[in-house]
């Protein structure tokens, strides 16, 4: 019981962290309709933005209060981000709006290479380390044999994720710039004729969606200490698994689904085979396309015309 | 006198005082293309303040595509469309409709997974939302529909339901211009006609001008001050309302099976 209480914690931090990212999946997908697969080398990316700046804050600067650190990381790892994704928009998504659905597809996927590709020239091939800067924990439970903790990471982590669903989710529901994404996602020839600036609110949305991926990145970094220039893809696919295991386009169901996703792995680890836990996270893909293609929360289609 | 005969007199000094003003929209020798296909060939339209427009014309002439073309989709590739004196032709779409002027475009394209309430508020989205309690509040005694319906999704309605709202999400510009395309088309006969009464409304009471693109050509040139005729991409009639609905040519062509 111990051990799976303990487990348990360990999978909703991992499935926060895919959540994260599967909401920039999800946002983008629910506003232009197109899955962006560099989105995984964003977040990989903002990881080694916020080591560097982790690095530069500590070891050059010799700042000691983690507080202050943590916090002047989140910011320029999101601004820079954001400004990769701002930038990713223009170069290789714009000019293909419009085009065949195919065609922003293939240039995500080049982004993708490029980004990972960039890093590994730039940065080396090898794993960075992070030395550990918070170790706290909160013993939940003791007994003779077994401890049950939650780190401040962790619920660091779990706190975030939760704090920005809410935003997200009272930002599209709630505020005007929000309509104005939901107007583009529905219709984006009558959102122009409504005044919308089309271009400039698909532009904002790549650049939430990847200061989303910076605070996913940091979060990443933080928790495991350490980051290559391939670790956008594995969590990339996975949160893009989690965004349609919840239903893509829906916030909520991106959160849900990288939970999902997430205690699956972490039990499927614990339980069976660590060899196998990616086989049963894409597994469960697989059965998701299969019996329910809008996920679980998906947007129901009952419309008339 | 009576009150027909009161709003004879207003509609005839409107005209009058909008003869010696230059027009709030004006169309000259616009063409559009789609492809290589020349969709409008040399379009003069005039619409003047306080004026009810009406432009008629078989399936497939071009008169959406000439409403499209106003609001920039596509650009004119000739000639000139000015709008309140400011030369418009050139600005991008969303720039256009930042100008008092609104459209309830071709097909409704009702935000339908967006309440009717969102909706509305989709059509006061270039005002930054002021004055939207009071704006909301006029849209539902001009269409009480609306209010019932207020916190539904758009895509749920019925079709007149969804031209009240089209017609409502575009009013809440508070637009100097209306723009409707084919705002009868699918709908029964009373629903047209309550839909009609309150365009008629909206321009006497309240002066709002009016351009009206329909195939509905009776309804349309019996609401209208003035009309238009189109025939594969060109205007080859115009003249009053009552002028085209007695031309002969008219009434072979549009008015064929009466008066519904």
């Amino acid at each position: 019981m111990e051990f799976f209480a303990q487990q348990f914690i360990n999978g909703l931090t991992l499935g926060s962290i895919y959540g994260l990212i599967a909401l920039g999946y999800t946002m983008v997908f629910g506003i232009i309709g197109m899955v962006n697969f560099a989105h995984g080398d964003v977040f990989m990316l903002s990881s080694f933005i916020a080591l560097i700046f982790f690095l530069i804050l500590t070891s050059w600067l010799g700042l000691t209060s983690v507080a202050l650190v943590f916090l002047i990381v989140l910011v320029v790892a999101m601004l820079l981000t954001a400004l990769w994704g701002w930038a990713i928009e223009r170069v290789a998504y714009r000019a293909l709006r419009g085009s065949f659905r195919l065609a922003p597809l293939i240039s995500a996927i080049g982004v993708s290479i490029f980004l990972s590709n960039f890093v590994q020239v730039v940065q080396g091939a090898r794993n960075k380390p992070l030395p550990p800067l918070v170790r706290d924990v909160i013993v939940l439970y003791q007994n003779e044999q077994y401890t049950v903790t939650l780190s401040y990471k962790q619920a660091n982590i779990m706190a975030t994720t939760a704090a920005l669903l809410a935003g997200f989710w009272y930002l599209v529901q709630r505020t005007p710039f929000g309509r104005a994404q939901r107007a583009c996602e529905q219709d984006r020839r009558m959102a122009a004729l409504l005044g919308i600036n089309v271009d400039r609110t698909i532009s904002l949305t790549f650049v939430l969606g990847a200061a989303l991926a910076a605070v996913a990145g940091l979060l990443y970094l933080l928790y495991y200490g350490v980051v290559s220039f391939s670790d956008g893809f594995v969590p990339g696919v996975k949160a893009f698994t989690a965004a349609v295991l919840g239903g893509i386009g829906s916030l909520p169901g991106a959160v849900l689904g990288g939970l999902i996703i997430g205690l699956i792995e972490t039990f499927w680890s614990a339980y069976f085979s660590i060899e196998y836990k990616d086989v049963a996270a894409f597994l469960i893909l697989i059965v998701v396309l299969i019996f329910k293609p809008s996920g679980i929360l998906g947007r129901p289609e009952v419309e008339k015309v | 006198m009576s009150v027909a005969g009161i709003n004879v007199l207003v509609d005839e000094t409107r005209a009058r005082m909008a003869a010696a003003a230059p027009p709030l929209l004006s169309v000259r020798n616009v063409s559009a293309y789609y492809g290589s296909i020349r969709a409008l060939k040399g379009v003069d339209i005039d619409v003047n303040e306080g004026e009810i427009v009406a432009l008629i014309g078989a399936n497939g002439a071009g008169k959406s595509t000439l409403m499209m073309t106003i609001f920039g989709q596509p650009q004119a590739r000739e000639g000139t469309i000015t709008f309140a004196g400011q030369d418009i032709t050139r600005l991008p779409t969303h720039e256009i409709a930042r100008l008092n002027l609104a459209q309830s475009p071709e097909g409704r394209r009702i935000f339908s997974r967006m309440t009717v309430r969102e909706n509305l508020q989709m059509g006061a989205a270039v005002n930054g939302g002021k004055h939207f309690a009071e704006d909301l509040e006029r849209m539902c005694t001009l269409f009480p529909r609306l209010a019932e319906r207020i916190d539904q999704r758009g895509g749920t309605m019925s079709g007149g339901e969804q031209q009240m709202l089209a017609i409502a999400r575009a009013l809440m510009s508070r637009p100097r211009l209306l723009m409707l395309d084919e705002p009868s088309l699918g709908l029964a006969p009373l629903v047209v006609k309550q839909i009609f009464a309150a365009v008629r409304d909206l321009n006497r009471r309240d002066g709002l001008t009016v351009f009206i693109v329909e195939q509905n050509a009776y309804h349309a040139l019996k609401l209208a001050h003035r009309g238009y005729v189109m025939v594969t991409g060109s205007v080859t009639m115009s003249g009053t309302g009552q002028a085209l609905l007695d031309d002969p040519q008219v009434k072979a062509a549009y008015l064929e099976g009466g008066q519904h």
